[in-house]
C-alpha cells in the first residue's frame, strides 16, 4: 500500500510537471511564429509599397531610355540598369575570387598570428562604412589611377565592400565542413589542394553561395560610394573608364529631385533595382546548384 | 624499391593479384604538439595476414595506426620519430611524399564518412577521379570490382547514383571499405571500424576483412577483445603508463596472447580486471 501510495504522488507531480513543460512550449512555439510572421510582413509591406508607388513608372521606355531632362516626357533607366550590371560584374570577378581565396586560406591553411592579423582587417573593412570605402577608392584610383570617375572605380568599390563580406560566410561555412570528410580524402591519397577543392569546397557549396549572393546584393544596393567613384552618367556607357549610370545614383537623383514624376520614377528604378538583384541570386543559384563533382 | 614518385607509379600498375607487403615499425614516438603520446613501438605487421591493436582507450592506438600511413602528422602541430617500413622502406625517409604513402596504405575510419555530395558511384572512386582522368568504362568496371570485394554491390547495384549518405550505417561502412580498395592500396589500416554499427553489420564486416585478408595486408584497431580473437592473427597489447604515454606490451600470434599471454599485464587486461 505503501508503495502504490509513493508511485501515485511521484505520478501526480510527474503529471502537474509536465502540463506547466506543455503550457511553456506553447508559448514559445507561439513566441516564435509571431516573431517570424511580424519579420515576413515587414518584408511583404515594404515590397508592396514599392510596388504600389513604383509600378506606375514601369513601361517599355522604362527599360530601354536613357533619363531625360525634366519636362520631356517618357525616358528610362536603362543606363542605369546596364551601368549596374557591369560594374557588379566587375565587382564580383574581382571581389568574389579574394573573398574565397581569404575565407580558404582562413580555415585551411591560416593559422597564429598572421590568420589573425587577416581576420582582423577583414573585420575592419567590414565594418567601414561604405562611404569611407568610396572616399578611399576616390582618393587613390579616381584622382591617382585612372584621372576621373569612372565604373571601373565604382566596381573596385564595390569588390571592396563585398570581399569581406565572401569572406566571413565563406569561413564560417568552411569550417562547418567536418574534418572527417578532409581526412577521408586525404586517406585516400588525394592532395590537399584538390582535397579542398573538390571535397571541402562542393560540401559548403550552399553556404558559400548564400554568400556571394549576399554580397551581391548587399554591392548592387550601394549608393553612397558610387557617387564617389562611378559619379553617375544620363548616357549610355560601356567604357569602364568613363563615368558610368548605376541603378542607386539614380534612384537618389530622381528622389531629391523637386518633382513627383521623378519621384515615381525613384520608386520605379528601385523595383528594378530589387527586380535585378532578385534575378541574379536566382541565376547565381540556379547555375551554381548543379553538381560540379560528375563522372568524366 | 623505392616510394618516391616514380617507382610509386610502377608499383600501382603491378597487377593487385602480387601479394605480400609487409611492414615494419621502428621506435616509433608520436606527439600532439610538445606532448608524447605514444612511446618507442617496435612491432612487425606481416604481410597477408591481420595485426589486431588493442589496448584501453587512450593508450594511443588511433595515434600509433594513424601514423602508419602519415595521417597523424596531418593534426596541427602533431608530428612522428622513428620509421616505419613499407616492404623495408622508410615511409618517413627524405623525398617520401605522404600523399603517395597513403595510396599504397589506405585507411578505413571508425565512424563512417561517405562524401555527402557524391553519389554512391563517385564514392567509390573518389580517390582515383581525384587524383586524375578516368574514363567511363573503367570506372564502371572499377566501381563494381571494389563494391563486390566490400560485400556491398547487391545491396546498392540498383542505386548507385543515390547519395553515399542515404546508406545505413554498416552500408555506409562498407562504402568507405570499397572507396579504399578502388585505390587497389597494399595495406589497409582500420581504426574501430565496426564500433559505430549494430552486432549484424559489424559480423558483416568481420567476415569481409577475412576475405580481404587474401589480398591484402591489414592493421586493424579495436577495444572489442573478443573481436581481436575472432578475426585476428597476431595481436598487440598497448598500455599507456602513469605517464599517459602510450607503449607497447607485447605483441605475438592472437591465440597464444589470449591463452598464455607472457606479460602479467596482458593477462589482466584480457581477463577484464582493467581497461
Ligand atoms: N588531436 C589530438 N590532439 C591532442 N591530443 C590528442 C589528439 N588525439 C589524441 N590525443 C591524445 O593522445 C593520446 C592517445 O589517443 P588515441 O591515439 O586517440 O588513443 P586510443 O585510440 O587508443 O583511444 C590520448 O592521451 C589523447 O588524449
Ligand atoms: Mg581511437
Amino acid at each position: 500500500m505503501e508503495a502504490s501510495t509513493v508511485i501515485s504522488l511521484t505520478l501526480g507531480k510527474t503529471d502537474t510537471s509536465l502540463k506547466r513543460r506543455k503550457l511553456v512550449d506553447q508559448i514559445f512555439t507561439i513566441l516564435v511564429v509571431l516573431s517570424a510572421l511580424i519579420g515576413v510582413a515587414i518584408l511583404a509591406l515594404l515590397l508592396f509599397y514599392i510596388i504600389l508607388r513604383g509600378a506606375p513608372a514601369l513601361n517599355v521606355a522604362f527599360f530601354t531610355e536613357r533619363p531625360l531632362p525634366y519636362g520631356e516626357p517618357g525616358g528610362g533607366v536603362a543606363p542605369a540598369i546596364l551601368g549596374t550590371l557591369q560594374m557588379l560584374a566587375v565587382a564580383a570577378l574581382l571581389g568574389i575570387p579574394i573573398g574565397l581565396g581569404t575565407g580558404i586560406y582562413l580555415v585551411e591553411f591560416g593559422h597564429g598570428r598572421f590568420a589573425e592579423a587577416i581576420r582582423f582587417t577583414v573585420d575592419l573593412i567590414a565594418g567601414l562604412p561604405s562611404i569611407s570605402v568610396g572616399v578611399f577608392v576616390w582618393s587613390l584610383i579616381v584622382r591617382h589611377v585612372i584621372g576621373n570617375f569612372a565604373g571601373l572605380a565604382g566596381a573596385i568599390a564595390l569588390a571592396i565592400i563585398m570581399v569581406p563580406i565572401v569572406a566571413r560566410t565563406a569561413e564560417e561555412m568552411l569550417r562547418l565542413v567536418p574534418d572527417t570528410l578532409r581526412e577521408a580524402s586525404l586517406a585516400l591519397g588525394v592532395s590537399r589542394r584538390r582535397t579542398i577543392l573538390n571535397v571541402v569546397l562542393p560540401t559548403a557549396r550552399t553556404g558559400l553561395v548564400t554568400g556571394t549572393v549576399l554580397a551581391l546584393a548587399r554591392a548592387g544596393g550601394e549608393t553612397a560610394p558610387l557617387l564617389l567613384t562611378a559619379l553617375g552618367n544620363q548616357f549610355f556607357n560601356f567604357d569602364l573608364l568613363q563615368p558610368m549610370a548605376a541603378l542607386p545614383i539614380q534612384i537618389y537623383n530622381y528622389a531629391v529631385g523637386p518633382y513627383e514624376d521623378w519621384h515615381t520614377k525613384a520608386w520605379g528604378a528601385s523595383l528594378v533595382l530589387i527586380g535585378v538583384i532578385a534575378t541574379l541570386s536566382l541565376l547565381t543559384r540556379w547555375a551554381t546548384s548543379r553538381s560540379s563533382f560528375k563522372a568524366r | 624499391m623505392s616510394l618516391a614518385k616514380p617507382m610509386v607509379a610502377e608499383r600501382l600498375e603491378r597487377p593487385v593479384s602480387s601479394r605480400g607487403h609487409s611492414m615494419q615499425i621502428r621506435g616509433l614516438s608520436a606527439y600532439y604538439g610538445a606532448k608524447k603520446a605514444v612511446d618507442g613501438i617496435t612491432m612487425d605487421i606481416p604481410a597477408n595476414h591481420i595485426t589486431a591493436l588493442i589496448g584501453p582507450s587512450g593508450c594511443g592506438k588511433s595515434t600509433v595506426i594513424r601514423c602508419l600511413n602519415r595521417m597523424h602528422e596531418v593534426v596541427r602541430g602533431a608530428r612522428a620519430e622513428g620509421e616505419v617500413l613499407l616492404d623495408g622502406e622508410n615511409i618517413y625517409g627524405p623525398g617520401i611524399d605522404p600523399v603517395q604513402v597513403r595510396r599504397l596504405i589506405g585507411m578505413v575510419f571508425q565512424k563512417p564518412n561517405p562524401f555527402p555530395m557524391m553519389s554512391v558511384y563517385d564514392n567509390v572512386i573518389a580517390g582515383l577521379k581525384l587524383n586524375g582522368r578516368l574514363d567511363k568504362r573503367e570506372a564502371d568496371a572499377i566501381v563494381e570490382r571494389s563494391l563486390r570485394q566490400a560485400a556491398l554491390w547487391d545491396e546498392v547495384k540498383d542505386k548507385l547514383q543515390a547519395s553515399g549518405a542515404a546508406l545505413s550505417g554498416g552500408q555506409q561502412q562498407r562504402l568507405c571499405i570499397a572507396r579504399t580498395l578502388a585505390v587497389e592500396p597494399e595495406v589497409i589500416l582500420m581504426d574501430e571500424p565496426a564500433s559505430a554499427l549494430d552486432p549484424i553489420s559489424t559480423l558483416k564486416i568481420e567476415d569481409l576483412m577475412q576475405e580481404l585478408r587474401e589480398r591484402y595486408t591489414i592493421v586493424v584497431v579495436t577495444h572489442n577483445m573478443q573481436q581481436a580473437a575472432r578475426v585476428s592473427d597476431f595481436t598487440a597489447f598497448m598500455l599507456a603508463g602513469d605517464d599517459r604515454v602510450g607503449r607497447l606490451v607485447e605483441v605475438g600470434p592472437t591465440d597464444e596472447m589470449f591463452t598464455r599471454p607472457t606479460e602479467k599485464r596482458t593477462e589482466d587486461y584480457i581477463t577484464g580486471r582493467f581497461g
